[in-house]
């Protein structure tokens, strides 16, 4: 309706052949390495007839321990994506020095960063959080599965469409050139007339979807499915930040979808809401964009101090110190970053007394995570740490963290944020918190639950390679950044005027390096895990020693999870178990109800791409028709009535005597 | 908390639900909807955030005395709140368990939310025609905003309203379709609220200011 574009056709919209990047030679070069890889992995799967088995055991499963993997795979596939745009950034930076342009031209590094940050967010951080919860949440509260199997099924593929469609923008049209929460006017109609910020708006809304149902699933699960006994301060700390977190998500994902469709609005129908002229306030844009972006680092954060508290308490072999005060602590965190939002544009001129309110909010917040650290820091005193995987990136967040809090109670000292704000202390700030915090949370996640997942444990060499390397990249790729930051130097640059700058940017180039040699060492880490997984097999099910009911099944657990639902008595329920010596059931098993897998989820996520990609090119008829086969594919799905059926007592009696066959060779007391 | 006193025996039988039973399918649902329902309730309330934010911003344009008529709105609040009278009817014949009575009553749910929704798409063809469009003022944006995106879950609700009748007339008045009709009867009562927060907020006090 709003297409001038005298380039328009009915039937392709504002797509055409002139669409495909041709011109610039690096996004063809990463064209040809994707297409071949990419055509290697299906010529793969066909070759080996995986398909039959990936669309019956995985992509339709409704089980949320597939689901949760499946999200980790998506996290990490993006996570390299992300990573490549990094290193390019700190390549250009390095180079683009005395008169050099760099080897990116401004419309291409502009795309770079915006992806960097919108997929390093969304489609890493997130699923990687959203996986590691799906898969812990319910072995950690002695349920068989969540509360909606097939929403759930249907929020992981709502997630990868957006992640797909971000995607498809490098190699059809371009991406948002806007920085990372596309703020207007610049993300307007007027400055931004091509693709780029629909593929932005699109991508984010398909994805919006799925984390606010899985939100409203994970609480739902938590609140009614707990195993008996386990009342509120009987949960894991973990299952308790997960709760925390999907109420910020329940309560922060509706804001980011309302505003982008009131941008989505004044880009497609003409509306005035962030424009400069007839009335429009782009200032509102920004407050409303950080009334779910403060929460959303929350909603990062807090699952991971779970993990962290999780692992503290298995690999000192104690249980957590101050258990209440941490629950207390993750709640006021949650209603805390409700009211911080402004601290991201203190410049924005709000007055003094307004500066001031937010400041204070802000630095209050540091009081429970500061709480939390000390939790964690009584709990290893005098215990006797078992320096694994996990308890070393544990070690390593605590350091890391507590330095980036810090810089952040700097930033959120008004006067001070007028000097620092938009500057390169910011982007080493919250660096040192997403990477120091989430990433290594994640790590140590991985560590700790993938033989829970797979039945066999990380092998611990790559493991401290890619440790080290972490650690010390990440200090050398953003110290730089936070000394340049306190001279004045300013985010999203991509050639610079003073020379004396350039050794601090190649100094951050071989911090990216040796993280780049980090993720070598994980990803080989996992290879020879795997490779080598009949000599590092966890026959018991509780390698670590554990302390939570996830360790009392085995590994990986079975499709129904727990023979016999626990009854909980302790907070440690597990641990109180082994203590007592309580004997496992061998006899009496009874049929299991579980929900039936569903391709609907795959079909409903589909269209939404078809739908969300015709909208971004402005193909009517095509949006029109996807959104139709959108609807009757819905309604179609309630007619469906098989959802659910039974795991046979002879299928259980004979999983469970294996697990009984393996206990015996593992030399357990069963 | 771990006091040992309070640990039962090692017995299986304090540990583990031995003889569990199927649980009922669909005890989280009303839970989950509601938890769902306060989530579009989050984004009616930043489309309020902005009306508020906006309301004022007239850009030289019409504002609200110019535009409204309340005897038009009136008239249109009473067809929604009559359509939920008649759905808690539903209700009530649901709870009798007369097949019937409930494909009634929602037709009549359905009628009454059409007339709403009709009045409404009278009213936005009035103003576009008197050159009130959502393009002219930041004020004007938000308003059709706002009463659209509630005219949106009316639309959905219809939609929805059509579907239950017909598995209500396929499979009777069984617990998955007896969750479904509570899930819409809060989606239908839901938009009520909402729109007295329209009427009183964007109507009435337009008119007043």
């Amino acid at each position: 309706m709003s297409s001038p574009d005298p380039h328009w056709t009915v039937l392709f919209g504002k797509l055409s052949l002139d669409a495909l990047p041709l011109h610039e030679p690096i996004i063809v070069a990463t064209f040809a390495v994707v297409a071949l890889g990419g055509a290697a992995v299906l010529g793969a799967l066909t070759w080996f007839r995986l398909w039959g088995y990936l669309w019956r055991e995985w992509f339709t499963s409704v089980d949320h321990k597939k689901i949760g993997i499946m999200y980790m795979v998506l996290g990490l596939v993006m996570f390299l994506r992300g990573f490549a745009d990094a290193v390019m950034m700190r390549i250009q930076q390095a180079i683009a020095f005395n008169g050099s342009e760099g080897y990116l031209n401004a419309h291409h590094y502009d795309q770079i960063f915006t992806a960097h940050g919108v997929i390093m967010i969304f489609f890493v951080a997130m699923p990687f959080v959203t996986g590691l919860m799906n898969f812990v949440v319910p072995l950690q509260i002695g349920a068989r599965d969540v509360s909606f199997p097939f929403l759930n099924n249907f929020s992981f593929w709502m997630t990868t469409a957006g992640a797909l469609l971000v995607m498809a923008s490098l190699f059809v049209g371009e991406f948002a050139q806007t920085g990372w929460l596309a703020y207007p006017p610049l993300s307007g109609l007027a400055y931004s007339p091509g693709v780029g910020v629909d593929y932005y708006i699109w991508a984010l809304q398909i994805a919006g979807v799925g984390t606010t149902l899985s939100g409203i699933n994970l609480i739902a699960t938590i609140i009614k499915l707990r195993a008996p006994g386990m009342d509120l301060m009987k949960m894991p700390v973990f299952t308790w930040t997960a709760l925390c977190t999907n109420i910020l998500i329940v309560a922060s994902f509706p804001v980011l979808t309302a505003v982008l469709s009131l941008l989505t609005l004044d880009r497609y129908v003409g509306t005035d809401f962030f424009t400069n002229d007839f009335g429009g306030s782009p200032m509102m844009y920004v407050n409303l964009i950080w009334i779910w972006g403060h929460p959303e680092v929350y909603i990062l954060i807090l699952p991971l101090f779970g993990v962290y508290s999780e692992v503290t308490a298995t690999f000192c072999g104690k249980k957590l110190f101050g258990y209440s005060s941490m629950v207390y602590a993750t709640v006021v965190i949650t209603i805390l970053s409700y009211v911080v939002w402004l601290h991201h544009f203190f410049t924005m001129g709000s007055g003094a007394s307004v500066n001031s309110f937010f400041g204070i909010t802000t630095m209050v917040i540091s009081i429970p995570t500061g709480a939390k650290l000390f939790n964690w820091l009584f709990t290893m005193y005098r215990a006797r740490i078992r320096f694994e995987l996990p308890m070393m990136w544990t070690v390593a967040f605590m350091l890391t963290f507590v330095i980036g809090g810090m810089t952040g109670v700097l930033l959120a000292v008004p006067p001070a944020d007028f000097v620092l704000h938009n500057s390169l202390f910011l982007i080493a700030h919250f660096h040192n918190v997403i990477i120091g915090g989430v990433v290594f949370g994640v790590f140590a996640a991985i560590n700790y639950w993938w033989p829970k997942a797979f039945g066999f444990t990380l092998e611990p060499f790559w493991g401290k390679v890619s440790f080290w390397c972490w650690v010390g990249g990440f200090w050398l790729a953003f110290t730089p950044l936070y000394a340049m930051g306190l001279m004045g130097v300013t985010r999203r640059l991509r050639v610079f005027d003073d020379p004396s700058l350039q050794i601090w940017f190649i100094v951050a180039a071989l911090g990216a390096g040796l993280i780049a040699c980090g993720i070598a060492a994980m990803l080989i880490q996992f290879g020879v895990s795997i490779l080598r997984r009949d000599r590092n097999r966890d026959l018991t099910g509780d390698p670590w020693n554990g302390r939570t009911l996830e360790w009392s099944t085995s590994s990986p657990p079975p499709a129904y999870n727990f023979a016999f639902t626990p009854v909980i008595h302790d907070l440690d329920n597990w641990a109180a178990m082994k203590r007592a010596g309580v004997p496992r059931p061998t006899d009496g098993f009874r049929p299991i109800h579980m929900p039936r897998n569903t391709g609907a989820g795959v079909v409903l996520s589909g269209f939404s791409m078809i739908c969300g990609f015709a909208l971004i090119w402005h193909i009517w008829w095509l949006a029109a028709a996807g959104f139709a086969a959108l609807l009757i594919t819905a309604i179609a799905h309630t007619f469906n009535t098989r959802r659910d059926f039974h795991i046979a007592a002879q299928v259980v009696i004979e999983t469970e005597a294996a697990r009984s066959r393996d206990l015996a060779l593992a030399g357990g007391a069963a | 908390m771990s006091a040992p006193a309070n640990t039962p025996p090692a017995d299986p039988a304090a540990w583990y639900d031995l003889h569990e039973h199927d649980h009922p399918e669909g005890g989280s649902t009303l839970l989950g909807f509601w938890i769902y329902l306060m989530s579009d309730c989050l984004i009616f309330a930043m489309l309020f955030a902005a009306f508020g934010v906006l309301g004022g911003n007239y850009a030289a344009g019409p504002g609200p005395r110019d535009l409204f008529e309340l005897p038009l709105v009136a008239l249109n609040t009473a067809m929604l709140l009559l359509s939920s009278i008649t759905y808690g009817f539903a209700m009530l014949a649901m709870q009798r368990g007369t097949v019937r009575a409930v494909q009634g009553w929602l037709v009549v749910t359905a009628l009454f939310g059409a007339a709403f929704l009709s009045i409404e798409l009278y009213e936005f063809a009035h103003l576009i025609g008197d050159g009130a469009t959502p393009q002219r003022s930041a004020f004007l944006s938000a308003f059709f905003t706002l009463v659209g995106t509630h005219g949106l879950h009316v639309t959905f609700g219809l939609i929805w309203l059509a579907v239950l009748v017909v598995q209500v007339g396929q499979r009777g008045l069984v617990a998955a379709n007896r969750r479904r009709l509570q899930c819409l009867s809060l989606f239908w009562h839901f938009l009520d609220v909402i729109w007295i927060g329209v009427f009183t907020f964007v109507y009435l006090l337009g008119v007043l200011r």
